[in-house]
């Protein structure tokens, strides 16, 4: 299923300060919007999506607000937006973070992410949507995040990550 | 071309001239990671290193929830004491990260990474300081570098005198009203103008702060007579050349805004968000009984805003209604407290002095709020729950609105007192 989000969601509201005092991700999976939308911990399934609007992950560094989605089974969060700290902690992480406007996508909507053609493809209305999805993050998804690509490459590996400019 | 103040310091990070746009692989000075956000990085710093890449650049502070409030967080102090032990480097537990930063470690000029959202706070000394997560402190404490794409500047230029009883804080939520939560987004705010430059550093450190707020990934005054003060204040020599850390006259803007201050009054951000922002007075008429009021944390609790409480409660006691929480943003600023007799003075007048370090802001210690409860915090953020139930109502606001508010127990705009 989507589960559909407004602007200015921020960490806070992810994965609240008072919570959010533990390195394991499964505890983090339970606490996910505790507060906010106490029932997504629970109901939450694999393969599920966030579909937001602008500035998603606003607010505090935490990256646990992105382990806990991730643990969560959490494909993509789609958002018309993101915060820069938040966007940066989904591509380490390897989590498609992807920029694309589906607010009007159906909950229960059946979606495919065609990551060559930068498209979010929305089978149940039958249109797709134009989606921006960097390089950068296919890679890291693939390779399931930074850590991951590092320590198959080597450290002196991050330059190859990069356009020449 | 020219070039802006931070793409002059990513190019000095990465050994070739950049501009906004440019992907660069930049060396660090100085790599921060406080008590959570370090002890996520421990794992991924294990899975690709043995050994920290240089143990003097390596910056771990204990603020956010020292001395250890409960078991959960006693864990993961202790994950981090085990890990700075095995790399040799100390724990810090003298006050807030950006502020022990700000008076020991950040020079002008300097290219830092901070797993903490408002570690723009540093801009203010006219360096890049620059707020990430775990798992790029991980990689920067094992290699010393991060990639960056170079941001666009944003020039906000401030001018006029501010009037008696509004300060900087009153300037940037006026600020943060016009950008709102996304509109410094990947930007680097570059603040100037001639209030600006009568600004001292603490005062500029309010300015760089929030920008995080606005979601800047950096924020930077441009150092002058101003920085080599504050830096021969804090006993480090100033090592800067004002003449090419600046920015270049024909450097590119993304935009170029002005604000002029000259008849701003005191401002205060409703929850829960930074842009709904109203002047006090226009709040004060509400009369909104208030729970708490907390001065502290790393927008405004350095000694320059203790004056200010001081001055203000002179003539009046505390309303015995509210919680007035005060947490000195360091030990230094602690000890200044105590040398000009505050510490004595505050606390006969019924305010709590907590430890030097983040405080009540984050909801964690030291004065977590209860349903439907108010407080008035000089801190940076309103998001519902951040200082502890949901329900409770933080509003952003000056230390001298905030000890204006602890005397009549309602929001009050502080110039009655001043």
């Amino acid at each position: 299923m989507n589960w559909k989000f407004a602007n200015n969601i921020n960490t806070d509201l992810i994965t609240p300060g008072r919570y959010n005092i533990t390195t394991d991700a499964k505890e983090l999976a339970k606490i996910v919007f505790i507060e906010f939308r106490p029932e997504f911990a629970k109901k939450v399934q694999r393969g599920d999506y966030i579909i937001a609007g602008n500035n998603f992950g606003c607010g505090s560094s935490r990256e646990t607000a992105v382990t806990a989605l991730k643990a969560c089974g959490i494909k993509a969060i789609i958002a018309k937006s993101f915060a820069r700290i938040f966007y940066r902690n989904c591509i380490n992480q390897g989590v498609l973070a992807i920029i694309s406007d589906c607010i009007d996508f159906g909950v229960n909507d059946r979606l495919v992410i065609d990551l060559k053609k930068q498209r979010i493809i929305n089978i149940n209305q039958k249109k797709q949507v134009k989606a921006v999805i960097p390089s950068l993050i296919v890679k890291l998804y693939e390779y399931e995040g930074i850590i991951a690509y590092l320590k198959q490459n080597g450290l002196n590996s991050l330059e190859k990550l990069f356009p020449k400019t | 071309m020219g070039q802006t103040i931070a793409e002059k310091i990513f190019s000095q990070h990465s050994g070739r001239k950049v501009f906004a746009g440019d992907f660069v692989i930049a060396n660090l000075d100085l790599v921060m990671a406080h008590d959570t956000t370090c002890a996520w990085a421990i794992d991924p710093f294990y899975q690709i290193a043995k050994k920290v890449w240089d143990k003097k650049k390596i910056f771990i502070p204990f603020d956010h929830a020292f001395p250890a409030p409960n078991v959960a967080m006693a864990k993961l102090q202790s994950k981090i004491r085990v890990f700075a032990k095995e790399q040799g480097i100390p724990v810090t537990t003298d006050g807030v990260c950006h502020q022990i930063m700000s008076e020991r470690f950040i020079n002008p000029g300097n290219l830092i990474l901070g797993a903490d959202s408002h570690t723009p706070t540093g801009g203010g000394l006219g360096a890049l300081t620059i707020g990430v997560g775990s798992t790029d402190a991980a990689i920067a404490m094992a290699t010393g570098t991060c990639w960056f794409k170079v941001p666009q500047t944003i020039r906000i230029k401030i001018t006029g005198k501010l009037k008696n009883g509004v300060f900087s804080k009153d300037v940037i939520l006026k600020i943060a009203k016009e950008f709102g939560p996304e509109g410094g987004n990947y930007r680097i705010l570059e603040y100037g103008g001639e209030t600006v430059r009568n600004f001292n550093v603490p005062a500029r450190l309010t300015l760089t702060n929030m920008s995080a707020e606005m979601g800047a990934k950096a924020a930077i005054v441009e150092p002058d007579e101003q920085t080599s003060q504050y830096l021969a204040e804090n006993q480090r020599p100033s090592e800067f050349d004002k003449n090419t850390l600046w920015s270049d006259q024909d450097a590119h803007y993304e935009k170029v805004m002005n604000f002029d201050v000259s008849n701003l009054e005191p401002q205060i951000a409703e929850p829960p968000d930074i842009d709904r922002v109203k002047k006090v007075k226009a709040i004060e008429n509400k009369k909104i009984k208030i729970d708490q009021v907390f001065i502290g944390s790393c927008t405004n609790c350095r000694i320059e805003d203790l004056d200010v409480v001081f001055q203000i409660w002179q003539k009046s006691d505390l309303n015995s209604n509210v919680r007035t929480i005060i947490t000195p943003a360091s030990k230094l600023v602690y000890l200044q407290a105590l040398a000009k007799g505050y510490i004595e003075f505050f606390t006969k007048k019924n305010a709590v002095i907590l430890n030097p370090g983040c405080g009540p802001c984050l909801g964690r210690h030291g004065g977590v709020l209860y349903d439907n409860e108010v407080c008035v915090s000089t801190s940076n953020r309103n998001f519902t729950g951040r200082m502890g139930s949901p329900k409770a109502l933080i509003y952003l606001a000056s230390p001298a609105t905030a000890a204006a508010s602890a005397i009549t127990g309602y929001i009050t705009d502080p110039r009655n007192y001043l």
